[in-house]
């Protein structure tokens, strides 16, 4: 099986840390991947992305020009990639952050109000990893108890203290899912 | 019979392409004299620099590198951190130090780096044949300044040891000139406190040395140790612009 | 055999140097390569090694130069228009005979140009960066295990031959995560200023003072210098020469690419297999030497060459001469920072086999 993720959205919603954290479940699980994010200027509260291989197979490119699996949280990044997802994908969308609906048809959709499920948790800036936790749930793309695993090695020591909100959010996120 | 006058040690044999009367090789003897005086040749390293001192690599007896133009400061870091219990120095004309290389200079500086900075100042670019140099002064005529150095489109000759002195981390910092026996005997001292320094651990010493260039300046030896005592002192006051060492002596005295 | 990590390839290159004995670092902030020095800043005060900003790309390869003329393994990192302002010293410590680790993560060119994946340093840093007859040793990751493993034969083959040796990767390359295994056997930076005679040290007026020099004045001995020298790259030419070959046993059309290129022809050359094209892959991994045996060879066998490049066909000109232009090469190239897609490889791999 290979999963090719696009993680997208603004730059400070921690897209390319929750790529890392998958990506790094796929370490731990011995797989094949690779990570690669966009960079520059477009850090600092623009768009921003990154892609994630998690494969059987050695990977080619790093590069993913037909993403299996789409995450956004932000309507530019919606519009961007929408039509880029290979036919049979899943797409998920943070729908307390963009109002309208998916219009490609042949892929399926998750919409998943993770920011609103976030704030709730008091924990406002994990939304990406409510849905982290819902992808690995619904598509097995790793392992969901190795992604809390890989989260504890990720998380920078200036955030350690939040580990806790991190492994509930991925929780929610999984729960969600299940409770669907 | 004793011996009463002698090459320095740390001088090879290999005889000075120097000029008649030119400075360079009384700045020669002064550098290796301190390294005798200090016992220090064993561990010490030295970078020669572009200009006309280029090859002073084939006359310090010591390990020598040759930089590229101006660089010598930044080589002199990469040696000096490789090996922070050798003895590193610099030997630079003013194109070099004060023109291509003023950041280098400045940057090694600001950085209070252990290591020692001979800089010939003598007003003007030898090695290529008499060409307007950052230190030229007002009015000076060379091959490119042919009717004389003029302020309003080439600029103010530059000072370095004030320039330096507005910086917090040099140690010492001193203006001298080999003009003169006295001169000769205060810029002995400078020379030899710039290497005793960074054997101390003190950080970065330069000394300045208003030297003669006789062949692109167009004079005598004679003359141009007059010139140097006419036009260049007046512009480039000879003294200690730095000297933490000193102050710290003084402070404790007090 | 070490732990597999997960890093970027610009960390592996910096962790891998370190492993390597690598204790002084020297450099200056550009995108897309800062991790390398962010990452040393981290790491070299706590093992006893330096990490100093320079004030210029200049003073870092000059500062570089001085610590490898002591004979330590020593390093600097940059990218394109870090690289330009290098050149000078590049020339030097080629000049001078003293090896060193060049790190050059391009992006887009010329001028200022952008921060995006480039391969367009290529005939810059092939053919001598720098003024002067002399060359440098040219080495191509194109996987983040790479950036770690030339990483130390770019040390070695540097030392072996005694001149500057360059890591050269892309935007992308430094950017990736993958998994990685670092070497777990260190070297001990004390061993590796062993056998290094010529090294400036301090004589301890044990022998005749070294000089580490690039100035000869006299024409004969400045040209002995030159012909001692390309005798040492002829060698080097011969044995040194390194490359992967893809799927090459049956190919009729030859795709040449490094970096991450190489990778998109990986992922082509699979859809164009199942397409039922006979098409394979030549990987230069050195770029100086150009694995020119190995095109030759391909060129025996194969109907024509595609090269696919980030630049206007750099790389397309070497395999031209080492072909002796007896296949005709056509060229996939996207440039400014953009890379081909698959499926323009595809594409451009198709029409060859038309």
């Amino acid at each position: 099986m290979t999963s090719e993720v696009i993680m997208a959205g603004f730059g400070g919603q921690g897209l390319l840390f929750s790529g890392k954290v998958l990506a790094y479940a796929g370490l731990l699980e011995d797989r094949e991947l690779s990570w690669l994010p966009s960079y520059g200027p477009e850090m600092r509260g623009g768009t921003c992305n990154c892609s994630v291989i998690i494969s059987d197979e050695p990977v080619g490119s790093p590069i993913i020009a037909h993403p299996n699996v789409l995450m956004v949280m932000n309507e530019p990044s919606l519009d961007k990639f929408e039509d880029t997802v290979a036919p049979g994908g899943t797409i998920f969308v943070d729908s307390s952050l963009i109002s309208r609906e998916v219009r490609h048809t042949d892929v399926d959709v998750v919409y998943i109000p993770a920011t609103q499920m976030a704030t709730a948790m008091e924990a406002a800036s994990l939304a990406n990893m409510i849905i982290l936790g819902a992808i690995v749930e619904k598509l097995k793309v790793v392992k969901s108890d190795t992604v809390l695993d890989a989260l504890k090695h990720t998380i920078s020591a200036r955030k350690a203290n939040l580990l806790d909100l991190n492994l509930k959010a991925v929780e929610a996120g999984r729960n969600f899912i299940a409770a669907k | 019979m004793s011996v009463v006058f002698q090459k320095p040690k740390s001088l090879t044999d290999a005889v000075l392409h120097y000029c008649p009367g030119c400075t360079h090789g009384i700045v020669h003897r002064l550098v290796a004299e301190a390294i005798d005086d200090l016992g220090i040749e064993g561990r010490t390293i030295g970078i020669a620099p572009v200009g006309c001192s280029v090859m002073a690599y084939d006359y310090f007896a010591c390990d020598m590198i040759e930089a590229s133009h101006g660089r010598a400061p930044a080589v002199a870091t990469g040696v000096k951190r490789s090996l922070p219990d050798r003895i590193v120095f610099t030997y630079q004309g003013d194109g070099d130090l004060a023109s291509i290389g003023l950041c280098e200079t400045v940057s090694c500086a600001c950085r209070g780096e252990n290591v020692t900075v001979i800089f010939i100042n003598n007003a003007i670019y030898g090695m290529t044949g008499g060409q307007m140099a950052p230190t030229s002064l007002i009015g000076q005529v060379t091959q490119t300044s042919p009717y004389g150095r003029d302020p309003a489109t080439q600029g103010m000759p530059i000072r370095i040891c004030e320039l330096l002195a507005a910086l917090d981390a040099p140690a010492y910092l001193e203006r001298v000139a080999v003009n003169s026996v006295a001169h000769v005997r205060q810029a002995k001292k400078a020379i030899r406190k710039a290497f005793a320094n960074q054997v101390e651990g003190k950080g970065f010493s330069l000394v300045e040395v208003v030297s003669t260039c006789p062949t692109n300046w167009g004079l005598t030896p004679e003359k141009a140790c007059q010139w140097v005592d006419e036009k260049m002192i007046p512009f480039y006051p000879l003294g200690v612009y730095r000297d933490k060492g000193a102050e710290a002596a003084k402070e404790a005295a007090k | 055999m070490g732990e597999k990590a997960l890093m970027k390839g610009n960390e592996a290159i910096a962790e891998a140097a370190i492993r390597c004995g690598c204790r002084h670092y020297f450099g200056y902030p550009i995108t897309p390569q800062t991790e390398i020095a962010a990452y040393m800043a981290k790491r070299m005060p706590k093992i006893g090694g330096t990490f100093l900003q320079a004030e210029s790309e200049i003073a870092a390869i000059n500062m570089v130069y001085g610590c490898a003329s002591t004979g330590r393994r020593a390093m600097t990192s940059s990218s394109s228009p870090g690289i330009s302002l290098k050149a000078e010293g590049m020339s030097y410590l080629a000049g001078a005979d003293l090896p060193a680790l060049i790190v050059n993560v391009q992006r887009g060119g010329p001028g200022l140009g952008g921060i995006q994946p480039s391969q367009s340093d290529y005939f810059f840093m092939t053919r001598g960066p720098g003024h002067g007859d002399f060359h440098i040793i040219v080495l191509a990751p194109a996987t983040v295990q790479e950036m770690a493993d030339l990483t130390r034969l770019a040390f070695e083959l540097g030392e072996k031959y005694r001149m500057p040796a360059m890591l050269l990767a892309d935007g992308t390359m430094g950017q990736m995560m993958e998994p990685v295994v670092l070497p777990a056997d260190e070297t001990d930076p004390a061993d590796v200023m062993k056998g290094k005679p010529w090294a400036t040290t301090g004589t301890e007026m044990k022998r005749p003072h070294n000089i580490i020099n690039s100035l000869y004045l006299k024409p004969d001995e400045l040209e002995k210098t030159n012909l001692s020298r390309f005798e040492r790259y002829a060698q080097l030419e011969r044995e040194e020469a390194r490359w992967e070959d893809y799927l090459m046993d049956d190919a009729e059309i030859c795709v040449v690419s490094t970096g991450i290129t190489a990778r998109v022809s990986k992922n082509a050359i699979a859809e164009c297999r199942k397409r039922g094209i006979k098409v394979g892959m030549v990987r230069p991994i050195t770029l100086y030497p150009f694995p020119k045996e190995a095109l030759a060879k391909a060129a025996a066998k194969v109907r024509s060459f595609l090269t696919v490049e980030l630049n206007m066909g750099q790389m397309r000109e070497d395999v031209l001469l080492a072909t002796g232009c007896t296949r005709p090469v056509a060229m996939c190239n996207r440039v400014g920072g953009m890379i081909p897609s698959t499926d323009e490889v595809v594409a451009a791999i198709e029409k060859e086999a038309k």
